[in-house]
């Protein structure tokens, strides 16, 4: 499946739209992590935990999406975006949507 | 007393390991963008038309965290008002590297250029930690003829 964060996509036509398709993740990190994260705050630095935990979150969240957009029969989703936003301490949702078309003469 | 001792100890670390630390990464970008100069992101939303290209998301994302030497000169400088100095290179360095990686994914898949990019950036709280995530997302354009119709291509998140 193609998803692209473009509107247009020079050389393909779309046949169908099929209108908003969204997935989100919400995770945290256990304790250890957030232990680590805290003596990194002194010295500073990546929190590379905290890194791949959004990093992995993402991808649940876009493969969500995805599983969606199969669902309602489309084989491209288009315009996507991305938004995080962090609801408790130590925990984030990733929120992903974008435009689910149908385009010609792709699979 | 012990409290007092604790938080120049603090002070101390966080302006020794920070400003180390900083300088490193700063360097290490500056290095990093030279290799990537060849792979230009652009913030256009319409693709050129005049060549075919294969179209895929790529996204970099990192966490930077604030050293105890920044929050707390961030702290005193809230008082009086004004640039908070210590936070801009910080917020900096994360936009650069989250675009660094994301350009790291484009090269992977041989990407003539990154299209709309879109940086987005949160700050990420676990209790006194100050950190903020950057994430860069844009598509890649990659040069080739327009495929027939398969299904070789795999689903791929991100």
């Amino acid at each position: 499946m193609l998803i692209s964060n473009l509107e247009v996509l020079p050389g393909q036509k779309i046949v169908r739209h099929l209108g908003l398709v969204q997935g989100s993740s919400v995770r945290s990190k256990h304790v250890g992590r957030d232990i680590m994260a805290s003596l990194k705050n002194i010295f500073g630095g990546e929190l590379q935990g905290y890194t791949e935990l959004l990093q992995e979150s993402r991808e649940e969240a876009t493969r969500r999406m995805q599983k969606q957009a199969q669902e309602i029969g489309a084989n491209a989703v288009l315009n996507v975006r991305y938004s995080t936003s962090s609801i408790a301490a130590g925990a984030a949702e990733i929120f992903v949507y974008g435009s689910a078309v149908e385009l010609e003469d792709h699979v | 007393m012990f409290e007092i001792i604790s938080f120049v100890v603090l002070l101390g670390c966080g302006y020794l390991f920070g400003r180390r630390a900083e300088k490193k990464h700063i360097n290490d970008i500056i290095e990093r963008e030279k290799t990537f100069n060849s792979l230009p992101v652009i913030a256009s939303r319409y693709p050129p038309e005049n060549q075919y290209y294969q179209q895929q998301l790529v996204a970099g994302n990192v966490v930077v965290a604030s050293d105890y030497f920044k929050s707390f000169t961030a702290g005193l400088i809230n008082i009086f008002g004004g640039a908070v100095a210590p936070f801009e290179p910080l917020l900096d360095r994360g936009r650069r590297e989250a675009v660094l990686r994301m350009k790291e994914e484009a090269s992977k898949l041989n990407a003539d250029l990154i299209f709309n990019i879109k940086l987005e950036t949160t700050r990420i709280a676990t209790g006194r930690t100050g950190a903020i995530e950057v994430l860069a997302y844009g598509t890649a354009l990659i040069p080739g003829s327009k495929p027939a119709p398969s299904t070789a291509e795999a689903p791929r998140a991100m």
